[in-house]
């Protein structure tokens, strides 16, 4: 008898499965528009140029050695990333009030931040404070949280379905109606699912709503650069935000916007109000992540500060973030063409209206089962389909598909 | 007001804060018997050749990309970690109820365990459980099991003072008393702090009473290789317990044995009664570590699963690892020696006796303080030192330090 055998089997998780699904298709023309990573227009994974060429001249320096990076990681690779965000020229850094913690990935970013504020938010150890996420959300949101150890994952509203667009008096309803000091988990632009940003007049509305209402800000940013191909305009929200004072997260992810997926690259930004206030909050960071990973991986973040901290490598490397950028909206934009050279049913403005790796397409579950059983076009129960699968090659085979599901299934 | 004027400053963790003052003394004989990391004899940090070997040749394979790892980490990396600790032929692994989870460094694989563990084992979200771990252990296991939320963390004896040596009576004592299907957290070889190890007869009393009492062990291998410079040797008690039909885990780390400490390379081995028991606990796994690191770093999994998976390499990294382990056992005769030369009060026959980087001295906190403050000889105030600290050029001072604390401070 096992010790094991009342474990249960946990369900997979949903987009990995639809990769797994789509590698054991055979059909010849199949398409993959699930997992959120960039491809090239051959439909190949893309190691950025300025990442092969860093990594050539981390393998050749022989000053660097293995020896455990700090606690809170990698020191020019924190700076360097909260500098990134916030701008070179923010006050709130110069005012020595920010700081980060280098994390695996956005993922782990938003755990550090979610068993922090756990633990030390709104009381001690409040498990009962409200975190709110978004209307859909990315799917590891809730669980982040719960696994943190809050109780009370709620919903606030975003998505319209009807309109295909954001849901903003509902959004700021739910900021009104909320708990004071409840945490908001904010998309800093390129929301995912949905592709849905708030303009910046929108952001100054909700951002006035929190402020009022003692909300804690948590964004998560997991695309900048990658949305519209600039770091500022990607960042305008984040930094609107700091720069009205307010005490909050920023879970960085560089996993998109640098390529390096699989080395898991990420910084939870804190900007606190002052720098006292920062020393304690990090070294409580520590206990947190000595006892989760004891102190980051090295390679990942090396690559990234090299690459920041020059120049030249700066520059190479917002050329290789605009290249992706800019292939992205070349499929938002003929595939909407197309669709509409195509007569189908329904407005397809929302295509080229939403920005970043992800379109909520507003297919509905049938017609999203119709695209993956009969097209071999695998995309989310959701109707979000990541652009990068998207390519010169299959747009045609995946516009007309999407015709056929919109008028042969209701 | 800041939202975060309540929270404490943390203290620092001690064996960082150690190696902080150490780099702030100015003292120009300073030695530092700290932090656990091996150094050579010119007291630098050492990038095993075989690792520099495979660094370069992961950087020129083209045919690697960054894309994301599987949740529980390269498939390569997993089976080749736990054929190190269980044997390429052990039954277990032919069995196929044998299964690794990539994990960063062997505290990452601690925690993945011990949230397994609070979550599905003895009961679902039994936070009650008994943890048991060794009297003394390495700082960190205690809030390991503590934010996997287990709420009864427990010593066993281990370590006897008055003899130097492992307090036997007492461990098998408390395995009698413990409540049955209580965890134990077992050091696979060179136990750290304490350097001493059972024997491979105490070893079997210690598997009979488990099996009997249906305790859980869970061995933690952070030295597999670096302790007595063979493989095999250093995992022996694991594969005997394996070879008893135990069900168990091992936290595996490639830090030390690697010398990759900062890539975070580690492996939960887990020895299931049968696959499909294995099944269900892989896929609640892969769940546990979706909302910690989303899925494993790359760069140092690469190069251990190269390492081990090629025949030249492999016999390359073990001579690697025997270099290590030779100039740590030249270290512990030779200090043994100038000790007994010096004629300093006390035996010092467990320098030689123990095992791995560290040796339990049996300094006194006020013989540690006079080591750090009067000689710069910094050491844990548990009286452990790394015998990788010593080197041919301070193994003179450190020796004649160690006698005037034992002669001038009681």
């Amino acid at each position: 008898m096992s010790v094991f055998c009342e474990v249960p089997q946990g369900a997979p998780v949903a987009v990995f499965k639809l990769t797994q699904d789509f590698n054991n298709d055979q059909f010849t023309n199949k398409v993959n528009l699930g997992v959120g990573a960039y491809r090239t227009d051959e439909g190949k994974p893309w190691v950025l140029p300025v990442v092969k060429k860093v990594e050539k001249i981390i393998v050749h320096d022989d000053r660097l050695n293995h020896e455990y990076l700090p606690i809170l990681g990698l020191p020019e690779f924190r700076s360097s990333s909260s500098k990134i965000v916030l701008g070179d020229d923010s006050p709130a850094i110069r005012e020595d009030r920010v700081g980060g913690v280098q994390c695996l990935g956005g993922t782990g970013a938003l755990r550090i931040g979610a068993e922090f504020l756990r633990r030390f938010y709104n009381g001690n150890n409040n498990t009962r404070t409200p975190v709110y996420v978004s209307a859909p959300t990315w799917e590891n949101h809730n669980a982040v949280f719960s696994s943190a150890g809050f109780e009370d994952v709620r919903p606030y509203k975003y998505w319209d379905a009807e309109k295909r667009g954001l849901d903003l008096s509902g959004f700021l309803r739910d900021l009104e109606s909320c708990p004071e000091r409840s945490i908001f988990v904010l998309h800093a632009c390129a929301h995912n699912p949905t592709g849905t940003d708030p303009t910046q007049e929108q952001w100054k509305q909700i951002a006035e709503v929190m402020m009022r209402r003692k909300l804690f800000v948590f964004f998560d940013s997991a695309y900048q650069g990658f949305a519209s191909g600039n770091l500022e305009k990607d960042a305008w929200a984040v930094r609107y935000f700091v720069s009205k004072g307010i005490e909050m997260f920023c879970a960085q992810s560089f996993s998109k916007n640098f390529g390096l997926y699989n080395e898991r690259v990420g910084n939870l930004t804190i900007v606190a109000r002052d720098a006292d206030n920062l020393k304690r909050v990090l070294s409580q960071m520590e206990k947190i992540v000595r006892t989760t990973w004891s102190n980051p991986p090295s390679q990942g973040a090396r690559v990234v500060a090299v690459t920041l901290s020059s120049p030249e490598l700066f520059s190479e490397w917002k050329d290789n973030v605009k290249t992706m950028a800019d292939r992205v909206l070349l499929m938002r934009a003929q595939l909407k063409a197309k669709l509409q050279a195509l007569g189908t049913p329904g407005t397809w403005e929302h295509i080229t209206d939403q920005i970043g790796m992800f379109s909520f397409t507003g297919l509905n579950a049938k017609q999203v089962e119709y695209m993956v059983k009969e097209k071999h076009i695998y995309l989310m129960a959701s109707g979000r389909i990541n652009m990068c699968g998207l390519t010169s090659k299959n747009i045609d085979y995946v516009a007309e598909s999407i015709h056929e599901a919109v008028t042969k299934v209701q | 007001m800041s939202l975060f004027s309540d929270v404490p400053q943390a203290p620092p963790v001690a064996v960082f804060k150690l190696t902080a003052d150490f780099r702030e003394d100015s003292h120009p004989q300073k030695v530092n018997l700290g932090v656990g990391a091996y150094r050579t004899d010119d007291c630098q940090p050492w990038v095993l050749p075989v690792v520099k070997k495979v660094e370069r040749l992961l950087v020129e394979d083209d045919s690697l990309n960054h894309e994301y790892l599987p949740i529980l980490g390269l498939p390569e990396f997993r089976s080749a970690g736990s054929k190190v600790a269980l044997g390429e032929d052990n039954p277990a692994i032919n069995e196929n109820r044998v299964g690794g989870v990539q994990a960063l460094g062997g505290t990452g694989a601690l925690r993945i365990g011990a949230d397994f563990l609070r979550r599905w084992y003895n009961g679902v979200n039994n936070t009650a459980t008994p943890v048991y771990v060794s009297a003394p252990t390495w700082e960190n296991h205690n809030g390991v099991f503590t934010d996997a939320g287990f709420k009864d963390i427990r010593p066993y004896h281990y370590w006897d003072a008055a003899k130097r040596g492992l307090d036997l009576t007492g461990l098998l004592d408390d395995l009698e008393k413990a409540p049955e299907h209580s965890i134990f957290i077992l050091h696979a070889c060179a136990h750290n702090p304490t350097g001493t190890d059972p024997t491979q007869e105490e070893w079997k009393t210690i598997s009979e009473i488990m099996k009997r009492r249906k305790l859980f062990p869970f061995f933690d291998s952070a030295y597999q290789g670096f302790a007595s410079g063979s493989l095999e040797k250093d995992a022996w008690a694991i594969r005997f317990f394996v070879s008893e039909g135990f069900e168990l885990f091992v936290a595996q780390s490639f830090s030390k044995n690697f010398g990759l400490y900062n890539e975070r390379v580690g492996n939960l081995t887990v020895v299931s009664k049968d696959t499909e028991n294995l099944t269900r606990v892989l896929s609640q796994m892969e769940k546990i570590v979706r909302t910690t690191w989303s899925n494993p770093p790359s760069q140092g999994a690469r190069i251990v699963s190269k390492t081990l998976n090629t025949p030249e390499l492999f016999a390359e990294w073990k001579d690697n690892v025997k270099t290590m382990a030779d100039r740590v056992l030249l270290m512990r005769d030779q200090l043994k020696n100038k000790l007994l030369a010096l004629g300093t009060p006390g035996t010092w026959d467990h320098i030689t006796q123990q095992i791995g980087m560290f040796s339990f001295t049996g300094l006194n906190p006020k013989q540690v303080e006079y080591l750090i403050k009067e000689k710069h000889v910094y050491l844990m105030a548990s009286g452990r030192i790394n015998m990788c600290g010593l080197t041919s050029k301070n193994i003179d001072y450190v020796s004649q330090s160690i006698h005037e604390a034992v002669t001038k401070v009681q």
